[in-house]
């Protein structure tokens, strides 16, 4: 599918997208390196690498209370052993063009991948040791050993190599294909490897080993985006789309199993789950309607608070005791109610005024729950206190709140909560593909793009826009129910602006519109700041930072949907020759 | 009665009125022109036929329905499609998701291969570059665009806001031959333009705007001749 990219009498071809020095640098992908400055480069490459290897052999220090334990010579504690890994992976990128990877080196930006494996690397041993001497009090810069030093220079050498060695973007060549079963097994592969990663990381108790484990994967995730393997893997993912999604969930669905009854994961896991089910319900809102909502968190409120209220509490302030799934439509009902009622007033007028009345609209919703305590209104929420002692949920005499035997392991109160929320979710991304993908997608992203020419069309922009709007609400009132219950008790704190924040940084750091970025985006915000709870106060600094960091380099989200993509690079061409190849594809 | 009537319509900004009061007709099958210099309020006029912009009085007709009222999206499902000014096509869509979207107010599915035929018959290089980006077209395959997507929804009248606009002598001619064509197949075209010599030689009727308010009208060729408009719209005395 690369004809439109090969064809030199495109249309295009007379803009030449690349850069300067990249132009300099290189001829045709496959022309052979020029051999001076390529020896040059591989040299330094080499020995930066062969430093790293010894460095991992080294003391890294004389403190053992450090980075568990790296003071020994020739015996690699697990941070070494990462280096090693991250060394190994630096090699191959060094290898790829020499004898037989480079059939595959051609599919792959050998330069670009060694200079942020590099620059990675550097960054892991300082932030590695940085976090290690800030989280031990005894500990100075004293007490490093050369290992360090030894390793950082082996880094600083890989990003240089990386940076001498001439360009070989491989354009086109990315939408190189391999036999089905090869890419299918790529996929399980990887989401199985992601499964282990996750239980493996949750596992780590000390919070330095743990901030290690982070580079870690955050230095090979960027090895591996800058070398365009994303690239390759975002096109065999597009080909393989449900593959992905079946492997997931069965990983999902697997991930209790491997807590073995244990509650301190579940219980993480769960509230990871309610935040990602509600940031998938956001998407729809503002990833595919393009309205910027603020207080969506309020929507979530309103079916917690339903949800309370109608159940079998002894703090239940509505007389009334209906099955849950009664409970659960109502609560929903009441969030897209209250949706409708500050949608369609705001909805007709332009998209600033929605950010600023639905950010009024989550603090008033915060405050009137509670204020609603018997003393300024009707005792509707019990104010501050909130309504506690929710019971667990009953299906059909399944007890939520009790273990059960699942061919002998252990499914906990927590585990059980998170099977009905994968379920959950489940619905929440069937509800946002087929709208995606139908009719009414198409209209969305029109308005998205020109509202006035949409309306034109023939687009009922106001009517889709509160369908997204009320919709929306609609899921997070759901979900709100079902949080009541997970969480035992609802009050009205748990509802401030902070969390419509994090859920609207959760859809645009992951990736606006996507399935997979937003739930990316979820788990990653949810579950860092549970797992850094060390850093205490400077985890909003630490998110901030974060949030720059990513709308600098990376606006589009962590995965971008390639449409999205082109609105934040409208001059890259080979983006508009991607966006036109999966077209094609989708067409014929 | 004629397929479009516009009864004394008047249109504001605020307090600023843009339209003051203007009357013309449209008969089926011709193709008419609204010609005026620039800020006369020829696009006020299309878009408050289209349903975007609401009159503050007068009435507008079409086959004898009264449009003023209607929301825009129905406007397009009665019959009326629109290629507003500047284009605007989906830059970000793909040539063929733009076609999509003209058809967007059309449910019967089975038709819509069929008018992307009759689409790509007027224009070729739509259907070579269906699956392109549309934001990376050239100024005329933009307007391409526009006029294909807008016929998209099978209209039967077609309002054409200023399509020679920045466009090569070469093109612009290709679209006026286009428009000649869409009226023979029996398209109705309502056309704005500021050139007005082009337009005045393809219309069957064209009527002359001036600071909100019609001043000329009468057959293409009648306006062609008039002193009036070649002195004002043809550079000429
Ligand atoms: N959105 C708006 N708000 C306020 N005034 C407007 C607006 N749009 C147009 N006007 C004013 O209304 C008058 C008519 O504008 P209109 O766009 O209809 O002119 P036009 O005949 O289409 O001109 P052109 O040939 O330049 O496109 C102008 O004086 C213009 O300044
Ligand atoms: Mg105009």
């Amino acid at each position: 599918m690369s004809s439109s990219v090969s064809n030199p009498g495109s249309h295009r071809a007379e803009r030449d997208p690349r850069s300067w020095r990249d132009r300099l640098a290189a001829g045709s992908p496959d022309s052979p390196d020029a051999p001076a400055q390529l020896n040059r480069a591989f040299v330094i490459g080499l020995v930066g690498v062969a430093l790293l290897v010894a460095s991992a052999f080294m003391s890294w220090t004389y403190n053992p209370a450090l980075l568990g334990n790296v003071t020994l010579y020739g015996n690699p504690g697990t941070v070494q052993i990462y280096l090693l890994v991250m060394a190994l992976m630096a090699l191959f990128l060094l290898l790829i063009r020499k004898g037989p990877l480079s059939r595959l080196g051609r599919h792959l930006g050998r330069q670009t991948g060694l200079r942020a494996l590099g620059i990675g690397i550097t960054l892991y041993l300082v932030i590695a040791v940085g976090a290690s001497i800030a989280l031990t009090d005894d500990a100075m810069l004293g007490a490093l050993d050369p290992g360090v030093y030894v390793g950082i220079l082996g880094g600083l050498l890989v990003a240089a190599a990386g940076h001498l060695l001439p360009t070989h973007k491989a354009v086109g060549e990315r939408h190189q294909r391999f036999p089905a079963w090869l890419e299918i097994l790529v996929v399980v592969l990887l989401v199985a490897l992601a499964l282990a990663a996750a239980a493996y990381g949750l596992g780590i108790g000390d919070p330095a080993l743990f901030v290690a484990f982070l580079a870690f994967v955050a230095v090979i995730a960027a090895g591996l985006a800058r070398g365009g393997f994303f690239d390759w893997l975002s096109i065999v993912v597009g080909h393989h789309r449900t593959v992905l999604l079946l492997a997931t969930f069965a990983a999902a669905f697997a991930f209790p199993l491997t807590q073995n009854g244990s509650d301190a994961n579940m219980s993480i896991a769960t509230s990871v789950l309610i935040f990602a089910a509600t940031a998938m319900g956001l998407n729809i809102v503002v990833g595919l309607a393009g309205l910027l909502d603020l207080g969506y968190i309020a929507f979530l409120g309103a079916g917690a608070y339903v949800g309370a209220m109608l159940s079998e509490s002894a703090f239940a302030t509505i007389d009334w005791k209906p099955p849950f799934i009664i409970v659960a439509l109502i609560g929903a009902l009441f969030a897209a109610l209250l949706g409708l009622i500050i949608g369609s007033p705001t909805l007709r007028v332009s998209g600033d005024y929605l950010a600023i009345v639905t950010l009024a609209f989550g603090e008033i919703f915060r405050l009137t729950m509670f204020n609603l305590d018997g003393n300024n209104g009707p005792d509707l929420t019990h104010g501050p206190n909130g309504i506690p002692a929710i019971p667990e949920l009953n299906f059909f005499g399944f007890d939520f709140g009790a273990t059960h035997a699942f061919f002998g392991v252990p499914i906990t109160r927590f585990a059980n909560y998170y099977f009905l929320l994968l379920l959950l979710i489940g619905f929440i991304i069937l509800v946002f593909t087929r709208l995606n993908n139908s009719r009414i997608g198409r209209g969305w992203i029109a308005i998205r793009e020109d509202e006035k020419a949409a309306e034109a069309m023939g687009v009922n922009v106001f009517g889709l826009k509160i369908l997204a709007f009320a919709g929306g609400a609609f899921l997070a009132g759901l979900a709100g129910t079902v949080k009541a219950h997970q969480d035992v008790s609802v009050t009205p704190d748990q509802y401030q602006f902070l969390e419509s924040a994090f859920l609207l940084a959760a859809v645009v750091l992951g990736g606006m519109g996507t399935v997979g970025g937003v739930l990316l985006g979820a788990v990653i915000l949810k579950l860092l700041p549970e797992k850094l709870r060390f850093f205490a106060d400077y985890r909003l600094l630490l998110f901030g930072l974060l949030l720059v960091l990513m709308m600098r380099f990376r606006p589009e989200g962590l995965v971008a949907n390639r449409r999205r993509q082109l609105e934040f690079h409208d001059d890259d061409e080979a983006l508009a020759d991607e966006v036109e190849a999966i077209h094609t594809e989708k067409v014929t | 009665m004629a397929m479009l009537e516009v009864k004394d319509l008047r249109v504001a900004y605020g307090k600023i009125e843009a339209v003051k009061g203007i009357s013309f007709e449209v008969e089926e099958g011709q193709v008419v022109t609204l010609i005026g210099t620039n800020g006369a309020g020829k696009t006020t006029t299309l878009r408050t036929i289209s349903g975007l912009l609401r009159p503050s009085s007068g009435a507008i007709y079409f086959e004898g329905k009264r449009l003023d009222q209607v929301p825009a999206h129905k406007i397009v499902t009665l019959g009326v499609a629109q290629s507003p000014e500047g284009r605007r096509i989906f830059p970000r869509m793909t040539v063929e998701e733009n076609l999509m979207l003209g058809a967007f107010s059309r449910t019967d599915h089975g038709a819509f291969t069929e008018d992307l035929d009759r689409v790509f018959e007027l224009f070729p290089i739509l259907q070579e570059r269906r699956a392109q980006p549309a934001g990376t077209f050239s100024g005329g395959e933009q307007q391409m665009l526009a006029m294909g997507r807008a016929m998209m929804s099978r209209p039967r009248l077609l309002l054409l806001d200023e399509p020679s606009m920045g466009l090569s002598p070469l093109m612009m001619k290709r679209i006026m031959s286009t428009v000649k064509t869409l009226q023979e197949q029996g398209t109705t075209v309502l056309l704005v333009e500021q050139n007005a010599n082009a337009a005045l030689k393809l219309a069957d009727r064209g009527y002359v705007l001036e600071v909100g308010s019609i001043v000329l009208s009468g057959t293409g060729r009648e306006l062609l001749a008039s002193d009036d408009v070649r002195k004002a719209y043809l550079g000429e005395g």
